[in-house]
């Protein structure tokens, strides 16, 4: 979701294009983080842990927790919370440590 | 390799005034941040800050951010590497940088003097299952809110009553998203009394001596459970609420990101009222190592205000130390010290004043 009305702020946000998440198409706009697109899509769950599986979410914004890393364009372990979003991005849901598959 | 007299590591309040005040000066200097865009935390600051003219007192973070911005652009003399981290230190002052979203540009950086504004890290808190998407540290809340206006959640619990938990409280109120408590397990408000009367009067309730117990849910946030806390900090059983919510916001404090100082070899230690390890520094924020000034959040939690401060003294003294003319400085170094002081002339800057005096090197004794 995102905010339609704000009382202090005003969002330019860019271009609206297409990414492909887990398969399925979803939009977002150009240059805004991926991971910002993915919450926006109101979808919650980026990654799994290694050992547990356990979901992860966004948490930090700062690409310094982890949380957010996924598998970018076939490369896993991207920040995806400080990582602009490109026109046709291919993402997937990383599950533990990832791999180049 | 590159050469530069002075690096700056962080482009956030601290950061930026250094370069500006460095720059001024005529130093040549590399800024190297790691964000996606520069401003540090400041870019999703919407409220007012306090503090006087000079400190840029009535104006919002993000203008704030967006004049330094433009500043910075005007000098030639300055180089931003952006989207770049700095990964380590060679005591000859070479530093090693990489750049791009995999990583994959290495660079090298030989600096005359390095300044490290690298800021702080958010704490996280332990209840159960506090690893579940939903729960989300304050900062990555305002960059969601304020930076891209996406919602992180309808329906909100926020942890901590300090001027981060009361400031974003109001935040997610202003964007339309309901806040149903605020939780301090203090037995009292820490921030502003001014930002938790204007919570309050929006009808959201603010409980000291209540800690966040545990969070439930599947695959993401569905519910939370507070308690009430005694004076050693237990539950008290019995004194449970629940919210329905799928956001846990935590504003439960920071601690400086002092990882390069620690490999650098500077003189650290554990300062509980600055948030954790700094490094030992002189009042021109000089660490104990000669070429290596700080400044801003990496030197104790403190706020954008004073890191602006603490930027131009480094900025001023790193580039006056290598040569650097300036005409007047014994005059605005003093008068930078004065305005910092002033800043830290209130109740709530006491415990960083004590902090400060445990970190300072004074004159003599370096």
């Amino acid at each position: 979701m995102r905010i339609k009305e704000h009382p202090i702020l005003e969002f330019y946000p860019g271009k609206k294009i297409k990414f492909i998440l887990d398969g399925k198409e979803f939009k977002g706009y150009e240059g805004e983080p991926v991971a910002a697109a993915i919450v926006a899509a109101g979808i919650k769950v980026l990654s799994r842990s290694i050992k547990y599986h356990r979901p992860r979410g966004f948490f930090c914004a700062i690409g310094k927790c982890s949380s957010c890393l996924m598998k970018v364009n076939g490369i896993p372990n991207i920040r995806t919370c400080i990582t602009k979003l490109e026109e046709g991005m291919k993402i997937e849901t990383q599950k533990g440590k990832g791999d180049f598959s | 390799m590159k050469r530069t007299d002075i690096a700056i590591i962080g482009g956030g309040p601290a950061g930026l005034s250094a370069a500006i005040c460095a720059a001024f000066l005529g130093a040549k200097v590399t800024l190297i941040d790691d964000g996606l865009e520069l401003g540090g935390q400041l870019i999703k600051q919407t409220h007012k800050f306090f503090g006087s003219e000079k400190q840029f007192a009535g104006i919002r973070g993000i203008e704030i951010a967006k004049k330094m911005i433009r500043d910075i652009k005007e000098y030639d003399n300055v180089e931003v590497i952006a989207n770049a981290t700095v990964t380590g230190y060679y005591e000859d002052g070479v530093l090693i940088i990489i750049q791009g979203v995999n990583g994959d540009i290495l660079k090298k950086l030989k600096a005359g003097r390095i300044i490290v504004a690298t800021g702080a890290s958010e704490n996280m808190l332990s209840f159960v299952n506090n690893d579940l998407p939903g729960v989300y540290g304050a900062g990555a809340v305002q960059t969601l809110m304020n930076l891209y206006g996406v919602v992180p959640g309808n329906n909100v619990l926020m942890v901590g009553a300090g001027n981060i938990g009361l400031i974003v409280s109001y935040q997610l109120l202003q964007a339309g998203i309901q806040v149903w408590a605020i939780v301090e397990a203090l037995p009292k408000i820490g921030g502003y009394l001014v930002h938790a009367a204007k919570i309050r009067r929006l009808g959201v309730p603010i409980y000291t001596s209540h800690s966040l117990k545990e969070v439930y849910g599947n695959d993401c946030v569905e519910k939370a459970t507070i308690c009430e806390l005694n004076k050693e900090f237990e539950f008290i059983p019995g004194t449970e609420k629940e919210f329905k919510v799928d956001t846990i916001c935590l504003a439960v404090g920071l601690s400086p990101l002092s990882d390069l100082l620690w490999q650098a070899g500077c003189q650290m230690k554990y300062i509980a009222e600055l948030g954790g390890y700094v490094t030992l520094r002189d009042d021109n924020m000089k660490s104990s190592l000669k070429n290596i000034y700080i400044a801003g959040d990496v030197a104790g939690i403190e706020e954008a205000s004073s890191a602006m401060l603490e930027g131009q003294i480094a900025g001023l003294n790193a580039a006056t130390s290598l040569g650097y003319k300036c005409d007047n400085f014994i005059k605005l170094n003093k008068s930078l010290k004065e305005e910092l002081k002033e800043l830290r002339a209130n109740p709530l800057s006491e415990e960083i004043k004590i902090g400060i005096e445990k970190a300072l090197i004074k004159e003599g004794r370096d």
